[in-house]
């Protein structure tokens, strides 16, 4: 069954909150015995550089399911915006989140990173994006196997089922 | 398949439906089906394993195996290739892993 299945996610967002769908669903992808590559590129790279990793955030403004009940108050409602944009919010946000990750053992990003790294996963950073923030290989964690080109990220997934978060 | 395993009762995908009629020759098996020779390491995942569902009642996930007995992510992928949550819980006799990490 498995056997030749390979999957490809692209990770194009740097939030904390969109960090981790391709990270969960490629372990469980490598758990299942299927192969997998993802692929880093624009705000994707903030996951794998090594200065912003553990400092990935989410934050409240323009995110409408962000409720109340999210944070354990009893009636679950909407935040306001305007409370969204205060300085601290995306702070609270972010602590929020990191500790309902860790209820449930789901390890940080730089972890994962590493967790799916030696189970056989294949990391890449996009060229053009790199290029374009003016980062070089010594920005990246250890993880992360190279710098490819669009083209050459194409090539290595055919037959692979992609992915794009 | 082997005569061992002719005799035990199974699930659609391969997995003992009692752990309780586990043996190791089953184990052995089981792994030889796979293609896995199973080492001393093997069975001290093994042997873990089927402690977990003991204690707990469920399978341990990939990353419950890692930290709970210690075999580094890398090396869990070279004993059990391909999917090893899921080959050690078959292998174990116990039921397939659930949870996502």
């Amino acid at each position: 069954m498995a056997e030749e299945r390979k999957m490809a996610f692209i990770c194009s967002k740097g939030n904390l909150d969109m960090a981790y769908p391709a990270l969960i669903m490629g372990w469980a992808a490598l758990g299942e015995g299927v192969d997998v590559i993802i692929f880093f590129t624009f705000w994707g790279l903030d996951l794998i550089n090594k200065k912003r990793v553990d400092k990935l955030q989410l934050a409240p403004v323009a995110n409408t399911s962000m409720k109340t009940g999210m944070m354990g108050f009893p009636i679950d409602m909407g935040i306001p915006q305007i409370v969204g944009v205060l300085p601290g919010m995306t702070a609270v946000a972010t602590a929020l989140m990191k500790k309902k990750m860790e209820e449930l053992e789901v390890p940080p990003v730089r972890e994962m990173l590493e967790m799916l790294h030696d189970a056989g996963a294949k990391l890449y950073a996009c060229k053009m994006t790199v290029d374009m923030m003016g980062l070089t290989k010594d920005d990246f964690l250890d993880v992360v196997d190279d710098i490819v080109t669009a083209g050459e990220f194409i090539e290595m997934t055919e037959g692979a089922q992609i992915v794009f978060i | 398949m082997s005569a061992v395993l002719e005799k035990v009762a199974v699930n659609d995908e391969g997995y003992l439906l009692n752990p309780d009629d586990w043996t190791p020759e089953i184990a052995e098996a089981f792994a030889k089906e796979m293609g896995i020779e199973l080492t001393d390491r093997h069975w001290e995942i093994i042997n873990f394993v089927r402690n977990y569902y003991k204690e707990k009642g469920q399978s341990p996930t990939l990353r419950q195996i890692s930290t709970g007995a210690g075999v580094p992510t890398k090396e869990l992928f070279k004993l059990f290739p391909k999917g090893p949550a899921k080959k050690v819980a078959r292998i174990a006799g116990v039921p397939k892993p659930e949870g996502c990490i």
